[in-house]
Parts: structure tokens; C-alpha cells; sequence
């Protein structure tokens, strides 16, 4: 999940609505769209705003550890195939901005938000990429991940969140593939020294992936207000557990083995039992103690200053150049 | 003044012989970036044969508010669609 621990505000219990609030729940029960500038409760508005800015900033921020090795890739094939998975993933920050600004909110303030750390990004991009297997651990894990939450997000209830959701689902699927990929080619055909790699690389993925889907329902007191909503459709919890499910069989396919030794197969539930991440250490990285937030959003706080003169010399040049047109035609 | 480039709407032709299509929104300083930005940001992957974009800014909306009014009217209007009307089997296809 590239959205944790949004703070959601203001769903109340039915009795308590406004008659404009109980229409508005009317209509999300329905399973209406609601669309800019509509009328919406001001925390509905100001809970996406959270959601969709932490989802947008987390897509961006995710092309530093996958960026860092792209100079690094082991072949020309390998180079091109993280440089188009690396430009999606700015696409999908951009399509996401979008969605937020439809909610009357500015880019730039956005953007700021992030760059002075009061807006969140997903914990796992505070992990380093050490080795060439991270790369694949990352497209296979946090994308697998990304794409479990983000298939049921196509179902949420604002119109801009779920058609940006419905296309970043069409594209998110090579992103795990090229992962998979990495680690079938490492796992299936490499060196011992390079299955290895690949092992290290899970035994470090892991527990990020689980906590990418935020703390367990019983300690998300948010969710519930944004499922009335429908903002979210699953609950935290029910997301890890397919992830789980569906990840097992992928690793055990590699020849990998899950590092938990407290996973097994439940056949009651029809779906794996497994250990719990350490959330001290979630908490830990979410509030910008992990292994790499300051390099992360340092990164992202100095390309945006050293672009600064860029953009304002492109805006300097466009208002030039209408004036100049304004001239021209006043002229004629 | 600002320096937030402003918001352009973009809009692509899917295939020849289709409409365009608005597909999302992004941030230009002019129309000739707008088109190559659109380009990276909406047809990586073949989507495209053609692209407009608009300023947002110079796009008028109907308000949500005169959706009754505005659409309303044509409900009340079946016979506008063929079936509201009943013709015979024997006189073939219409």
C-alpha cells in the first residue's frame, strides 16, 4: 500500500449526518462516483487529499532506490527495461497529483508539504537497495504489493482517485513481471553466490513488503471511517493476507525460502498463517527514522531547489512569448 | 508571480477514425511543452495518434448544481428513441 496511516476525519454514524451529508452517503452507497466540484464533506476532502498526496509522493520517491541502479544494471536490456519502470513510476506520481489538485489543492503546495516532511511517503522506500537482486525483490514485493492495494483503489469512490487507479493497474503488471523476472533469472539459472543475493534480498524485503499495507486493523482507527466513505475498499489486514497468499507459491517457485519461520498453511482459513512485521520499527520509519529518509528526501528537496531556475526560466519564456504574440496581433 | 506552471487538460486520439478523448491533466509553461509533456505522461505505450491540450483555465464547465435542469428535460422525451415506437412484424425491418 502506498498510502499508510492516513488520517481520516469526520464519517459519522447516520443519525448524526446533516441531511447534505446523508445524500452524499446515499450516493457513495449507491456506488455513484462522486466528481470535483461537487459537493462533498470537507473531510472526505481533506482525507483523499492525504490519501492521494501520500499515494502521488510515494510514486516519486520510489524512483530513488530503483534509480540508483540504473547506471548499475547488468546488461543494455536490463538498463532500458528500469528506465521505462522507473519513468512509469513518475508518470503514475503525475497522474496522482492531478487527482489531488481536482480536490483544490495546489501542486507546489503538495510538494512542499513533502519536501518539510509533513506529508508521508510509504515506509518501504526507506529501505537501501544494496544489490542487483533488491532490484528484482522490489519490482516482485513492493510492487506486487502496490498492485494489491491499488487493484481494489479502482473501485473507490472519487472519480479522478479511481480512474487514476484504473490506468497506473494497466501499466503496474510489468512492473512485477520485470522483478520476477530478475530473480528467475538469478534463482533458476545463476551461481550459487547470485541465489544467495536473491535469498538476501527477501530475507530484507519482507517484513517492509507486510508493513506496506499499514499497522493491523485493530490499530487502524482510520479505516473504518474512510471504508463508510469508500475511499478504501479492503481493510489493511484482508490486503497482507492475499499478499501473503499469493506471494508464498511465487518464492517457493524460486527455489526461496519466506523468512518466517512461523509461516504455514492454514487450511481452516484456506490462506497462510504468518508473523506479524515488528511495527516499533514501522512507526520508527514512518516518522523519519529509517535507514534512508534523509537521503531519500534530501534527493528530492535538491532536485526540486536545483531545478528552480529551470522552471522559472521556461514560465519566464512563456509569458515573453505571449506578450509578444499580443503585441504581433494588436499590431495587425 | 508564481511560478507554478499552469494546468493544461490534454486530450488524445485513440486510433484514427476515433474522437479525442480527455485523458488527465498535467502541468506546462506553454502549449509546445504541454504536447511533449502529454506525450511522456499519457502515451508511453502506444496509446495515441493525435494530441490536443487546453488550457484548463479556459474550459467552462456546467455547474453540478444545473445538472437537473440542464438533463432532465430529455427523460420526459422516450419517443426520441426508436423503440417507443410499436411497428408490425409484416412491414420487415425499420
Amino acid at each position: 500500500m502506498y498510502a499508510q496511516m492516513v488520517k481520516a476525519e469526520g464519517a459519522r454514524p447516520r443519525e448524526e449526518m446533516t441531511p447534505e451529508e446523508r445524500a452524499f452517503q446515499d450516493r457513495i452507497d449507491r456506488g455513484e462516483k462522486i466528481e470535483p466540484k461537487e459537493w462533498m464533506p470537507e473531510g472526505y476532502r481533506k482525507t483523499l487529499i492525504r490519501q492521494i498526496g501520500q499515494h502521488a509522493h510515494s510514486e516519486i520517491v520510489g524512483q530513488l532506490p530503483e534509480g540508483n541502479w540504473i547506471t548499475r544494471a547488468p546488461t543494455l536490456e536490463r538498463k532500458q527495461i528500469l528506465l521505462a519502470k522507473v519513468q512509469d513510476e513518475a508518470g503514475h506520481g503525475l497522474y496522482l497529483y492531478s487527482a489531488a489538485e481536482t480536490l483544490g489543492v495546489s501542486r507546489d503546495e503538495l510538494l512542499a508539504l513533502l519536501h518539510s516532511g509533513r506529508m508521508k511517503y510509504s515506509s518501504i522506500f526507506n529501505y537501501p537497495t544494496l544489490n542487483w537482486a533488491d532490484i528484482g525483490a522490489v519490482g516482485w514485493l513492493v510492487d506486487g504489493a502496490a498492485i494489491m492495494n491499488q487493484v481494489q483503489l479502482q473501485k473507490t469512490s472519487y472519480g479522478p482517485y479511481s480512474r487514476a487507479m484504473i490506468r497506473i493497474c494497466k501499466e503496474e503488471s510489468f512492473h512485477q513481471r520485470q522483478g520476477y523476472d530478475i530473480l528467475m533469472k538469478m534463482c533458476l539459472q545463476g551461481t550459487q553466490a547470485q541465489k544467495d543475493m536473491a535469498q538476501d534480498a527477501l530475507n530484507r524485503f519482507w517484513y517492509p513488503s507486510l508493513m506496506m499495507f499499514g499497522p493491523s486493523d485493530k490499530d487502524s482507527v482510520h479505516s473504518a471511517q474512510s471504508m463508510q466513505w469508500k475511499i478504501k475498499i479492503n481493510t489493511n489486514d484482508e490486503l497482507r493476507q492475499k499478499f501473503v497468499d499469493q506471494t508464498v507459491p511465487q518464492a517457493e517457485y524460486l527455489g526461496l525460502t519466506i523468512p518466517d519461520p512461523d509461516l504455514k498453511w492454514n487450511a481452516d482459513k484456506g490462506g497462510y498463517d504468518f508473523s506479524e512485521p515488528d511495527w516499533s520499527e514501522f512507526f520508527e520509519v514512518i516518522s523519519g527514522n529509517g535507514p534512508c529518509n534523509e537521503e531519500r528526501l534530501g534527493a528530492r528537496v535538491k532536485a526540486w531547489e536545483d531545478g528552480a531556475w529551470f522552471r522559472e526560466g521556461l514560465m519566464a519564456h512563456a509569458r515573453k512569448a505571449e506578450s509578444r504574440r499580443a503585441e504581433r496581433t494588436a499590431a495587425e | 508571480m508564481s511560478s507554478e506552471w499552469p494546468l493544461w487538460e490534454v486530450f488524445i486520439r485513440g486510433q484514427h477514425g476515433l474522437n479525442h478523448r480527455h485523458v488527465g491533466s498535467l502541468h506546462a509553461p506553454d502549449a509546445e511543452l504541454a504536447i511533449r509533456h502529454a506525450r511522456d505522461v499519457y502515451t508511453r505505450r502506444n496509446e495515441g495518434v493525435s494530441i490536443w491540450v487546453v488550457r484548463s483555465n479556459d474550459i467552462t464547465a456546467s455547474s453540478p448544481s444545473d445538472k437537473g435542469p440542464l438533463f432532465e428535460p430529455s427523460n420526459s422525451k422516450v419517443y426520441r428513441h426508436p423503440t417507443f415506437f410499436d411497428i408490425p412484424d409484416e412491414v420487415g425491418h425499420m
